[in-house]
């Protein structure tokens, strides 16, 4: 590569830089008309790219950016106003720049497009003849070196009229050989002291510009990084192997190792960390534009731009943040009318916060528009077949909102050319989630809507949980961690609970949905018992569940590196590692071992919803298990007093004492036929029995009812009291049901027993 | 002169094969392999050549032979356009060179998952040298995976 091209490589990062901080300074300037600094800023950037185009021979973008420079300089000096009309003129120059420095990347020149017009809606602008203005730009740059010339700084700072300054040039030039400085101090027209500052900041800017940064290549970046990764295994693999070693000298050397390498490893991370602001700088140009295409007023405000994130996951947060925000001005925010009926600020406000949180960026964005209209996503579900209008009936608006995500949702009522076409937010959801972040979504009707996004520091290198399942060892993300629970060896099976075919944990009187790793895997062993099993409770697109493991083993440092082609079709992998021995662990995909779980059972799914309802409205909620008791009587029974359903064949049923029994557990356990019970018809008997476990008083009995029906959620209030060990009657999907008093039921059930000659519930 | 080329070959029991040398990366001795669960039958695991995470294919499945212990095979890793991709073999033999005068098409009498997979054979004059195809190989088994979740 030639000098030249060098030469011209670094102009254009340049100035796309450039033009990307002018974009921002002038919608900011727009906002405060009167900002010197935010004019000297732009002025400068402007006269910078005019010059070095001129200097590498790109005659278009230095006409038309010396145009813009002539416009600028007089704003500066104050001879004009800034109004939104040479707003959108400067605007629609940067525009023109960076299509022609485009240009320049892909063809070498800047040629292809006219910038007459442009040049002479400018000059319009300027209010003067061409010739004019150019000289006054002669006069004060001519000769000179680069910006940031002393006099320019004084008179930013307010100590100098521009007038001053040209006075003591032209003294310069005509024959005194002092410093500008010195002439200035002399005429008296500035305090010593004023010019001392001013050659400070002078000196700042040039070794800012100059000496403290270099520029490397992200390839180089990334390689570097990579070699890192690398560095990181060799040092877990060599501190499992100095465990086995007792020569001290040896020993000290992997700690040390040990120490360096982390500190390397969170060097060479900040190396390629940016601050969020690279991304959120292109949004307040991006409001203003779709703002003024809306017909609506919108701000933008934000907060913490300096919160710094890897550059990969900056580049995959670009469109999506985009996205949210076009959302937001086009259908969050209402128009102008609407916002002043509604007695809101006429401008509407979007507001961005970004920070860190537990190794996580958490990015908020929210609007004070209109929000989601709960009911509207409801009826839109229903039309789409998203939900049953039950679930929707008893599903929060926790789980109500996120349909929003789904692919082709789109509750806008029309179609506009910028959003309302029902992708995005799935696109939104999908990106962030491929770089292992969260989205949630929160809304309330005519307050606004908020997206919280939470995502990783870094991609290349995350803390995982090890585990271990039918002799393989898998790495489970942290960010997907909750909790950990450890089964009682010895009672280890008795705690996983059965509800129809699904296995779930009461943890902490909720229940835990649970999924068997090896099983959801299809590498079970059916000969291994329950013991020593663990809980591993995991959360994922805002649900929790119990992944069932053999052993926990450790946490560890690991490089995700992707799966070879062959494999992308398991749902349940994110990637791959190389653990500390030197043999490879696949990472499981929290999420997508989610999904494959509900697949497997319909059961499963149902029983998820409802735990999940259940968490959310414990307080007035409980979940009732439904069943037919003789031919045709519904009732239910409180879920946590269910210990276990149970078929039992009739064979193995004996009789002792008058009572049908039947051994289960190491112990007799009384069978009480619920319908013989309450005196119902029965129904026409079936083999084997279904039996509902209930433990009263450290005795287990079992009921035998003619069906369990389902498992339902939802307040019960039972209306007419209802007879003995009944608790009253209540409408449960629609159909009467008896709720039972199990407990009674049981006393009554055990006493009968030992009086044999006594119907159950005679008086 | 007839064009010679070079052959690294390996043994698949019964059978004797080769791949063109100039695609074969390296030959490595039995390694670690962590099975994938829910994967292609065909894909015997993953190994961990020297930091890089490699497929391992399971040959003897992808032409239809029984399967032999996997711990025990030995690697022959290709290149290919995705990266290295290790097939799972028996035994190794030589690099053997071979002059196309001595090459034949598959026979007609070859059928099943072997013939889609061969190039042609070689006549050794001892045995005969049956030529893989190995982009074959890996896209057969990339069209079985495409096709799973379908069948799901």
């Amino acid at each position: 590569m030639g000098e030249l091209d060098e030469i011209i490589k670094e102009f254009l990062v340049e100035s796309n830089e450039g033009l990307d901080q002018v974009d921002c300074d002038l919608v900011a300037l727009e906002k405060q008309p009167d900002d010197k600094e935010l004019i000297a800023r732009i002025f400068r950037a402007v006269h910078t790219l005019k010059g070095t185009s001129g200097i590498l021979g790109f005659p278009l973008l230095e006409s038309v950016t010396h145009a813009g420079e002539s416009l600028l300089s007089r704003i500066r000096d104050g001879r004009l106003p800034m109004t939104p009309a040479i707003a959108s003129a400067l605007l629609s120059l940067i525009d023109f720049s960076r299509r022609a420095i485009q240009r320049v990347e892909s063809n070498g020149s800047d040629s292809g497009e006219d910038g007459s017009s442009l040049v002479e809606q400018l000059r319009s602008l300027t209010g003067v003849s061409p010739s004019i203005g150019a000289s006054a730009d002669v006069d004060l740059y001519s000769g000179q070196p680069e910006t940031h010339r002393l006099g320019e700084i004084l008179v930013e700072d307010g100590h100098l009229s521009q007038q001053a300054v040209h006075e003591a040039l032209a003294q310069q030039q005509s024959g005194d050989s002092r410093k500008i400085g010195e002439i200035l101090v002399g005429t008296g027209t500035v305090v010593p002291k004023a010019v001392v500052q001013a050659l400070g900041t002078q000196a700042d800017v040039r070794s800012a510009s100059s000496a403290s940064t270099i520029r490397v290549d992200v390839a180089m970046l990334d390689r570097v990084m990579n070699l890192v990764g690398e560095l990181v295994l060799a040092r877990n693999r060599t501190v499992q192997f100095a465990a086995t070693s007792a020569d001290a000298g040896f020993l000290s050397t992997v700690q040390s190792l040990n120490l360096i390498t982390a500190e390397l490893q969170e060097g060479v991370m900040k190396m390629r960390m940016l601050a969020i602001g690279n991304v959120w700088n292109k949004l307040p140009r991006l409001v203003r534009d779709m703002a003024q295409a809306c017909g609506k007023q919108v701000r933008i405000e934000v907060d913490g731009s300096e919160t710094e994130l890897d550059k990969t996951i900056i580049e995959a947060i670009k469109d999506p943040l985009t996205h949210i925000v076009r959302n937001a001005i086009d259908h969050g925010i209402e128009s102008p009318e609407e916002r002043r009926n509604a007695g809101k600020p006429v401008e509407g406000v979007i507001s961005l916060r970004a920070f860190h949180e537990g190794g996580y960026v958490n990015l908020n964005i929210s609007d004070d528009g209109g929000g989601i209209d709960v009911e509207r996503v409801k009826a839109k579900a229903l039309a789409r077949g998203l939900m049953s209008s039950e679930q929707l009936a008893r599903a929060s608006e926790r789980e109500i909102l996120p349909l929003v995500f789904v692919p082709g949702f789109s509750t806008a009522e029309k179609v506009t050319n910028i959003s309302g076409r029902g992708v995005g937010m799935d696109v939104v959801k999908t990106n962030i989630e491929k770089i292992g972040g969260t989205v949630d979504i929160h809304s309330k009707v005519g307050q606004g809507t908020s997206l919280q996004i939470k995502i990783p520091l870094t991609l290349a290198i995350v803390p995982a949980l090890v585990v271990t399942s039918h002799g393989e060892r898998f790495a489970i993300p942290q960010v997907s961690l909750v909790e950990l629970v450890r089964l009682d060896a010895t009672s280890g099976s008795k705690q996983i609970e059965n509800v129809r075919g699904a296995e779930v944990y009461r943890l902490r009187g909720n229940l835990l949905p649970l999924v068997r790793l090896d099983r959801q895997l299809g590498v079970e062993d059916r000969s291994a018992t329950d013991d020593n099993l663990q809980i591993v409770v995991l959360q994922a697109d805002g649900r929790q569940f119990g992944l069932l493991v053999d052993e926990i083993n450790d946490t560890e440092e690991i490089v995700v590196k992707p799966l070879g082609k062959h494999l992308k079709n398991g749902a349940c992998f994110a990637g791959a590692t190389t653990m500390g021995d030197g043999r490879v662990a696949l990472i499981l995909d929290v999420r997508g071992l989610a999904q494959e779980a509900h697949v497997v059972s319909e059961n499963q799914r149902a029983m998820h919803g409802e735990s999940l309802s259940a968490v959310a409205n414990k307080e007035d909620r409980q979940q009732w298990l439904l069943f037919k008791a003789g031919a045709n009587a519904r009732m239910a029974m409180p879920l946590s007093s269910v210990q276990r359903l149970e078929e039992i064949r009739k064979s193995d049923v004996e009789r002792s004492d008058n009572q049908d029994v039947v051994q289960y557990r190491g112990q007799i356990m009384p069978l009480v036929n619920v319908a013989e019970s309450f005196r119902l018809e029965q129904a026409t008997s079936s083999d084997p029995l279904e039996v509902i476990v209930h433990a009263h008083r450290g005795q287990s009995v079992g009921f035998v009812v003619s069906e369990v029906l389902d498992v339902v959620d939802q307040t019960v209030v039972p209306e007419l009291s209802g007879g003995r060990a009944m608790l009253g009657t209540a409408v449960i999907q629609q159909r009467v049901t008896d709720i039972v008093d199990i407990d009674q039921l049981a006393e009554m059930a055990l006493k009968a027993a030992a009086q044999p000659s006594a119907a159950l519930i005679g008086a | 002169m007839a064009a010679a080329q070079q052959l690294c070959t390996f043994f698949l029991n019964p059978y004797f094969f080769g791949i063109e040398v100039h695609k074969v990366q390296e030959v490595l001795r039995p390694q670690d392999i962590t099975r994938v669960p829910l994967s292609d039958a065909v894909v015997g695991g993953l190994i961990n050549l020297r930091g890089q995470i490699v497929t391992a294919i399971d040959l003897r499945g992808c032409l239809g032979l029984e399967a032999s212990r996997n711990e025990d095979s030995m690697n022959v890793v290709v290149r290919t356009e995705e990266g290295a991709v290790s097939f799972l073999v028996d035994e190794i033999g030589d690099v053997v060179e071979v002059e196309d005068g001595g090459f034949e098409p598959p026979p007609d009498t070859l059928e099943g998952p072997v013939r889609e997979l061969v190039r042609g054979v070689y006549k050794l004059k001892d045995q005969l040298l049956i030529v893989l195809d190995t982009a074959k190989a890996l896209r057969q088994k990339n069209e079985e995976a495409e096709l799973r979740p379908a069948t799901e």
